[in-house]
């Protein structure tokens, strides 16, 4: 079936589809940045596991740690079958010429910030990720319905760290409410700039890749946050928070977007680190990448003789 | 009847292992390895949560208190899972090391007249051979992979070597079995057993390397800050 026709009747573009080359491109670089992100996003929780307060804390980040690696290897095999590899990608992420999510440019200062990535970072990759599995393109419509399972487990395990910590001593709790005041904002700069200042939206709607606004989707994780807040006896650090009837969502202040394109240039407290801990990462294991593939190049050569 | 003692010796060896695994999340070769490791460092862990629950109830403390509440004198681990390991070489020679024991040893624990340590030995024994068998593939891989692999892979071999002979003090029997294996895996890699003399270690009675004090300090001390939190 014909591209147009199979977006009119809201299908699935599978690999060997004909597909405009705008929209295989735009495909790539949102697959990749998404994948970039679920790799360095592992820096930032990655960096409590030696150091987190219990064995059972320590057990379940290694494990949130560990699925977002696999969260990178499905997301980077949907990349792939659109015709380039991971190889590639990854040289694009370590040159800077692919970016990642910019909140993974924001320090982990305290045991309070695995819990405030996980109830606010991941409860919002979750509001943004929930729709594509519904995207237009297949492979990636159903890596993202087994990332979003996962995602909302992890969402809940950051909701508990933060619970523990807002009822436990009171040093625990301004810990928390620390870690909630420095992750709100940047967890609402994650759904991109405001719809009236983001250039590529409207064509990623008319592609069925996008199926809700950036205003939308921040409306709704305020609208879902806001209550979780009230149990976790935490306070959002936004005065301007209050119910609108007439409305049926939650008002809420205007977000500091110049703080975010700061970021994006690469000026965040934490974008050199995280881009030289990835890139070290990657020339300490080119040796042993070398000998793999040597190696399995001499048996395969062995089975042929 | 078992030692507590004894009990706290496989569950140390398990907990600093798994604490140096976790440093591979986030800086392994590739991204399948980062995965393999943590599942690795989890096990690990895993074996050290039902060890220390298991001595806990002989020294009614909890695994949390034996975890971070003891200092690295009272520690009872073996000195090859404590050292600092940033090179895959070394991690994969001392996994090789480690795990071929730790098959063995769990293999035997299975039929232990003790019914607790039996039946974390017949879990843990299921994961260690998959340890081993990792180990053993990446060992072979990098021994006949490139002139600068096989340089580095037998430096390495050579380097964790000293540390194997603490891991059979008070159970000498194991000691064929396991060398066996290592050897076996050894001569496939095109590799050569080290000639190095064994290290005068002390793991199991509270002497320790300098590092232990370290890996330890960092490890214990955000529970050590807030004394008597719930987490």
């Amino acid at each position: 079936m014909p591209f147009e026709e199979l977006l009119a009747e809201d299908g699935r573009v599978e690999p060997r589809d004909e597909m405009p080359d705008a929209y295989r491109r735009t495909l790539v670089r949102q697959i990749a940045q998404h994948a970039h992100s679920e790799i360095i996003g592992m820096q930032p929780e990655g960096n409590w596991i030696s150091r987190a307060p219990s064995l059972r804390r320590k057990a379940i980040l290694m494990a949130k740690v560990q699925d977002e690696a696999g969260h990178g290897l499905y997301l980077y095999a949907a990349a792939e079958t659109l015709g380039v590899d991971r190889e590639d990608l990854l040289d694009q992420l370590h040159t800077g010429r692919q970016k990642y999510s910019s909140i993974f440019n924001y320090p982990t200062l305290t045991w309070a910030d695995v819990g405030a990535i996980g109830w606010l970072v991941d409860g919002a990759a979750i509001v943004n990720q929930v729709p594509l599995c519904r995207c237009s393109y297949g492979p990636y419509a159903r890596a993202m319905v087994r990332v979003c399972k996962e995602e909302s487990f992890h969402q809940r395990q950051g909701f508990e760290i933060l619970h523990t910590l807002s009822h436990g001593t009171p040093a625990q709790k301004a810990m928390a409410q620390d870690a909630v005041d420095r992750y709100w904002w940047p967890s609402l700069m994650m759904f991109g700039p405001p719809d009236d200042d983001s250039p590529n939206s409207a064509q990623s709607m008319a592609w069925g890749i996008k199926r809700f606004s950036n205003d939308d989707l921040r409306q709704r994780f305020v609208d879902m946050t806001v209550p979780q807040a009230e149990i976790l006896g935490l306070t959002l650090p936004d005065p301007e928070i209050r119910w609108n009837e007439e409305r049926g969502h939650y008002d809420f202040g205007t977000v500091d977007f110049t703080e975010l394109f700061e970021v994006i240039k690469g000026n965040g407290p934490c974008n050199a680190e995280r881009m030289a801990h990835r890139v070290k990462a990657h020339e300490d294991g080119a040796w042993v990448r070398e000998a793999a593939s040597a190696y399995a190049s001499k048996r395969s050569s062995e089975a042929v003789a | 009847m078992t030692s507590a003692d004894y009990v706290l010796g496989l569950a140390d060896d398990a907990l600093v292992s798994a604490q140096r695994m976790g440093w591979w999340i986030s800086r392994a070769p590739q991204l399948e390895e980062d995965l393999a490791l943590a599942n690795i460092g989890l096990d690990q862990l895993g074996q050290a949560r039902s060890l220390l629950s298991y001595a806990g109830t002989m020294l009614d403390r909890t695994e949390d208190d034996l975890a971070y509440l003891r200092d690295d004198r009272e520690f009872r681990n073996v000195w090859l899972v404590e050292r600092p390991q940033t090179d895959f070489g070394v991690t994969m020679a001392r996994l090789l090391l480690f795990s071929a024991w730790q098959r063995e040893l769990y293999a035997a624990l299975v039929t232990s007249s003790d019914a607790t340590l039996a039946g974390i030995a017949g879990k843990a024994v299921k994961e260690v051979a998959y340890h081993l068998d990792h180990a053993s593939q990446w060992v072979i891989r990098l021994g006949d992979g490139t002139d600068e692999s096989h340089s580095r892979m037998q430096a390495a071999l050579d380097a964790e070597w000293p540390y194997l002979d603490e891991l059979f003090e008070g159970a000498p029997e194991l000691r064929p079995a396991v060398l066996a294996r290592i050897e076996q895996v050894v001569a496939e890699a095109t590799l050569a057993v080290p000639e190095v003399a064994p290290v005068v270690g002390g793991g199991r009675h509270g002497l320790h390397t300098e590092h232990l004090g370290y890996l330890l300090a960092e490890m214990q001390h955000l529970h050590r800050s807030h004394p008597g939190a719930t987490w």
